[in-house]
């Protein structure tokens, strides 16, 4: 039996994961109860960073984690890496939320929003976690400012490139250039192989 | 929306900050365009990096609950398909298939290589455009040959034309944006300059102005294609001053 790992520092936590996943596509549910403690702190810190409310959170947390259950046998390892697939779904389950029912919400408290960085304090101090958000830190520093903004508010926020673009007083056209280009220099930055 | 501006999309698209209407349109484009599928892959894997920078530390009582309720929740079967929502993105697969292929090239040539994306919805939208464009395989290939170069002009009327060339597969492509159609009892016919003489590259049916076509007959020595207005049916040399002339980009 593998013991689990806590969460990795590199995308892709080995093949374990992935192996764990087909298993629990058979059915395995103690290869799950392995997948979940692989995936459940990132699932969580994700989910909460855009919801923020904590209650929320873990709620949606737990749906996305059953829905790893449910859908593991539509997962395929040749398309990419477990914890991207699950971390994926957390973030489109995170977003939708956000968007039924906070939109309008969001908009009312935009300079509440602008304040607001990603916690890096509220998780956990795992050294694995540590090491991964010093290296994104220091990515997302090589940034151009409303790179760095446009792709923050977006991916941490759920907030549409339209939304992110009237936050900034950015033209939409700019905004889904800087997204791109921020993207694409912290997967320099990174190292990020697919 | 040009197809410079939907490639940028991918960033938008990984980060899940696309609106719906905008996102189905998005992920349809990806269904044609492979280079562009394995630039989301990427991306979205770099976005996945900035999730396990924000990683917590879960309660036990949620392990608890998550462990329990899969016990009472059944897994899906391998091959779950979205088909309702293939089957009202059909309509418009064949016009997104072109326009979608056109976008690619840029990216095609840069980037290259298979692209792999686990997301279903690019699965099924990828192979509903293949479907599309089975009859169409020729043009396909020419947008997709390593060796595709573009140019574009403006026509007459405000139209703008694109023609992408590829001398490996020895055809070319064309397509208008805001190309009225003709006046009628006329078509639109296309032509290869053979150094200054016009041989006919075949017609530009009324309903397809805004699709991509493929140019009849082989590309050859050809230096520049033309479209002028012509009587339906066509005309073996062209009998009306030409709409748009472009030169071939040297391959």
């Amino acid at each position: 039996m593998k013991e689990a790992v806590h969460i990795s520092g590199i995308p892709s936590p080995g093949p374990d994961l992935q192996e764990l996943l087909v298993q629990v596509a058979r059915g395995d549910q103690d290869a799950f109860t392995q997948v979940y403690d692989q995936v459940s702190g990132p699932v969580l810190g994700l989910v909460r960073s855009v919801l923020r409310d904590p209650a929320q959170s873990e709620e949606v947390a737990q749906e996305v984690l059953v829905e790893v259950w449910r859908t593991a046998p539509r997962f395929q390892p040749s398309r990419g890496s477990a914890m991207n697939w699950v971390l994926t779904l957390a973030h489109h389950r995170a977003v939708d939320r956000v968007r039924s029912a906070q939109a309008a919400a969001v908009r009312e408290h935009k300079a509440a929003l602008l304040d607001r960085t990603p916690d890096f304090d509220e998780v956990s101090e795992q050294v694995e976690t540590r090491l991964e958000r010093e290296q994104v830190r220091r990515c997302l520093r090589t940034l151009s400012e409303i790179q760095r903004e446009s792709v923050t508010l977006a991916y941490y926020r759920g907030l549409t490139y339209r939304e992110v673009g009237e936050l900034l007083s950015v033209p939409l056209g700019t905004i889904k250039t800087r997204l791109r280009d921020g993207l694409i220099r912290l997967r320099d930055c990174l190292g990020v192989n697919a | 929306m040009s197809t410079a501006e939907l490639h940028t999309l991918t960033g938008a698209y990984a980060l899940h900050a696309l609106p719906e209407d905008e996102r189905l349109s998005f992920e349809r484009h990806l269904g044609a365009c492979e280079a562009c599928a394995q630039e989301v892959r990427e991306l979205s894997a770099t976005a996945a990096r900035l999730g396990l920078a924000v990683s917590a530390t879960a309660p036990g009582a949620m392990r608890a609950r998550v462990l329990r309720e899969i016990t009472t929740v059944r897994q899906e079967p391998p091959s779950h398909g979205r088909i309702s929502r293939a089957g009202a993105a059909r309509g418009r697969a064949g016009r997104w298939t072109t326009y979608a292929l056109a976008a690619c090239v840029a990216a095609a040539a840069a980037l290259g290589g298979v692209a792999v994306w686990q997301n279903q919805l690019a699965q099924d939208a990828r192979q509903e455009a293949r479907q599309a464009r089975e009859h169409n395989t020729q043009l396909s290939r020419v947008l997709a040959a390593p060796d595709a170069r573009t140019v574009s002009a403006a026509l007459e009327g405000g139209a703008r034309g694109t023609v992408v060339v590829s001398q490996s597969e020895n055809r070319a492509v064309f397509a208008a944006s805001g190309l009225a159609r003709p006046p009628g009892g006329k078509v639109y016919q296309l032509w290869f300059d053979d150094g200054g003489t016009m041989r006919s590259a075949g017609l530009v049916e009324a309903s397809d102005t805004d699709e991509a076509v493929l140019m009849d007959g082989p590309v050859d020595r050809a230096s520049g294609m033309g479209i002028t207005v012509e009587p339906a049916g066509g005309s073996a040399r062209p009998t009306t001053q030409p709409l748009g002339l472009m030169g071939f980009p040297a391959a």
